[in-house]
């Protein structure tokens, strides 16, 4: 099993209240907000705190991007993998990813492979559609976002594998010149992951593509469904999923005593957490979604019954305290559920437990902190996690048999010869 | 629907259904929907199918034409409209555009202005105001939009009846619809084209007025001048106390001046 390190690097000074003033939504709060001072110094921290994983015995470092929001301190990702590629020695640098359709893929090939030379070939990249917000911070035409992505992932695949000089007249790229002078180390090209949140589409683009999916911290039973999914297509593709194919991000924290996990941990849902990334109007921008997903959506804003809870289109002035109080509910419901695990050591490793059983990934990332939370006390569940879990769960993978894509290639498990694939998931029960 | 005045219909064109509302007898008249589809029945579509006979096609991609690939731009869509009317036998045609319908007419006449008869454009975009900048709609919901859309919504009886009244789940994908297609067609720059006031200087002997609201949010008033100044002869009639939608804002002026300009 491969296991990983993960924080947004959030921007944690930001009080709760501007969040959820902005329509629960860290996008679009002013950046008058940003201290550099303060940003300097969380900078530095947070590729400390990667350092400090690989001592603890990580297996990767997980970085990802999003742009012109507290929510991720990960604008430009690249760059802080290319000094993580210097400072690191051993650990598997691993981005989840960057947002192809807001991209010039021609500059993020030469940026990836120049990442894989400097570390030694041990880049795994990885690709999104981005978040809708990202496609108004980047400007980039969201309703030809996935006409770029797959535009975008053909021709970096192109222009590290053929031959140069070549020219590309594209849809949307068009250039007179391919030749770069910067290649990945790792041939013909390095493994690539794909990170999402279960949309149908790219779960069986992933498959076909025999790249393995990670799901990032979503519930259980769609989860297993999207590794169905994902077993299925691949089956149809002539082979045989495994753990090799399947991640999954959790987040948990862990500390010395029960309590003050759980308080920190409440950091997962500052603001809202993830569901307050940006409010709906940004979150889905024309023509991001699919004509299905649309379809879905408008059902569920003008349905009472059908979750309208996550759609939050801006709305005039807010009850900040009753907010409060429905994030309470929520951070509550997410204990119970496991969407976020927190406790000592022991208790924690229980739970994962259960997610390692149901889920079966060979990928495991672990999302350590969001919202505020002190230097130490990150630094501190790092070290639990390190010391005390991440034993653990390599005895449990082992009795399970949770290999990760650097132990089993993915895509090379050939199918049953009933020619019907095998199972790919555990019973489904509570966390 | 009782007494529905229109009808919706279907004509093939170029290898595409192009769907349109129609009523009314007398010569024809285009009709160019805005950013947000057809907006639905209005009073001055009934006053004006009393003499003339009103068409309103959906713009392909807006939902119930379907999407031409290779329509990229404003420029692709008057060149599919060109042709339809060509094959249509409808030129040369009055046409009234609204806002982005506005831009694509004022476009197909500068390409050639021979295609049309009269021009009426209300509050079009196309151009990059002096002062101000067009409306953002796609970081908005379509109903933030369509509010922002009217200088005074309370006293305006019509107001309500726009899209249907409340949105719908249907609706609500319709304007889905029509935000990706504006999306494809102007996401950036926004609305406009750069050089749009050198090209409108080739709309040579076309009758053209312009219909603005002194308090259009959507496409600043500063636009009028650029549209005014470019065209030749162009007339501008200007509302005081009125939006982005003239036509339904001051309607029984706007209804009169049609009347008068279209004679």
């Amino acid at each position: 099993m491969h296991i990983m390190s993960f924080s947004e690097r959030a921007y944690i000074d930001v009080p709760e209240d501007l969040i959820i003033e902005n329509g629960s939504s860290y996008f679009g709060i002013p950046n008058t907000n940003f201290d550099a001072k303060i940003g300097s110094r969380l900078m530095n921290e947070y590729l400390d705190e990667r350092v400090y994983a690989e001592e603890l015995g990580f297996d990767g470092v997980m970085l990802n991007e999003h742009h012109q929001t507290p929510f991720c301190g990960g604008s430009v990702m690249d760059v802080e993998a290319a000094i993580l590629a210097r400072i690191t020695k051993r650990v598997k640098i691993v981005l989840l990813g960057n947002p192809l359709p807001v991209a010039d893929p021609l500059r993020l090939a030469e940026e990836l492979a120049t990442i894989d030379m400097i570390s030694g070939g041990r880049l795994v990249p990885g690709w999104v559609r981005g978040a809708g917000s990202e496609s108004i911070a980047n400007n980039a035409n969201p309703a030809f976002n996935r006409e770029r992505f797959n535009e975008a992932h053909d021709f970096i695949i192109d222009a590290w594998t053929k031959p140069g000089p070549w020219r590309h007249e594209g849809k949307h790229y068009n250039y007179r010149y391919v030749n770069p002078w910067a290649l990945p180390l790792q041939k013909p090209v390095p493994q690539i992951w794909i990170p999402g949140i279960i949309s149908p589409e790219t779960v069986i683009w992933s498959a076909r593509h025999r790249y393995p999916y990670v799901a990032l911290g979503t519930n259980l039973e769609p989860t297993v469904e999207m590794v169905n999914l994902y077993a299925d297509v691949a089956a149809q593709e002539g082979y045989q999923a495994g753990p090799e194919n399947f991640g999954y991000l959790q987040n948990v924290c862990v500390a010395e005593t029960e309590e003050k996990a759980q308080e920190l941990a409440k950091g997962f849902v500052y603001g809202g957490g993830f569901g307050s990334f940006a409010r709906a109007e940004w979150m889905f921008p024309p023509g991001y979604n699919s004509k299905e997903a649309t379809k879905r959506l408008a059902k569920a804003m003008t349905d009472p019954r059908t979750g309208t809870e996550i759609i939050r289109f801006s709305q005039g002035k807010v009850d900040v305290e009753e907010i409060k109080r429905s994030i309470d509910k929520n951070f509550q419901d997410a204990l119970t559920s496991g969407l976020v695990i927190a406790g000592t050591p022991k208790t924690v490793l229980k739970r994962i437990r259960v997610m390692l059983e149901t889920l079966r990934p060979g990928i495991f990332g672990t999302w350590y902190h969001h919202g505020p939370m002190s230097f130490e006390d990150r630094k501190t569940c790092l070290r639990l996690l390190g010391q005390e879990v991440l034993p653990g769960m390599r005895e449990i993978a082992k009795e399970l048999d949770l290999p990760g894509p650097f132990e089993v290639k993915p895509g090379s498990r050939p199918l049953p010869a009933s020619g019907k694939r095998d199972s790919v998931v555990g019973a489904l029960k509570a966390a | 629907m009782a007494n529905q005045e229109w009808r919706e219909e279907t004509v093939r064109v170029g290898g595409t259904d192009l769907a349109y509302i129609t009523a009314g007898t007398g010569a024809p008249v285009l009709v160019l929907h805005e950013e947000l589809g057809h907006s639905g029945w209005l009073r001055w579509h009934s006053e004006l199918a009393r003499t003339r006979t009103v068409i309103i096609p959906h713009h392909p991609g807006f939902g119930k034409t379907p999407r031409i690939d290779s329509v990229r731009n404003v420029r692709d869509l008057g060149n599919f409209y060109t042709k339809a009317l060509r094959a249509q036998n409808l030129r040369p045609i009055d046409v009234i555009g609204f806002s982005l319908g506005g831009w694509i007419a004022a476009d197909m006449a500068a390409s050639d202005p021979s295609q049309f008869r009269k021009m009426v454009l209300v509050a079009p975009t196309g151009v990059k105001p002096p002062q101000g900048d067009i409306m953002d709609m796609f970081i908005l919901t379509a109903k933030a939009y369509l509010d922002a859309s009217v200088h005074d919504a309370q006293s305006n009886p019509e107001f309500a009846k726009l899209y249907g009244g409340e949105p719908t789940p249907e609706q609500f994908e319709a304007w889905e619809d029509a935000r990706a297609e504006s999306a494809r067609l102007a996401w950036a720059p926004y609305m406009f084209y750069p050089n749009f006031a050198s090209l409108l200087e080739n709309v040579v002997g076309l009758p053209t007025l312009l219909v603005w609201g002194k308090q259009d949010q959507i496409v600043p008033f500063s636009a009028a001048e650029v549209y005014k100044n470019s065209i030749p002869g162009a007339e501008l009639v200007a509302f005081d106390n009125c939006g982005h939608r003239p036509e339904v804002e001051k309607q029984a002026e706007f209804s009169q001046h049609l009347q008068r300009f279209l004679a």
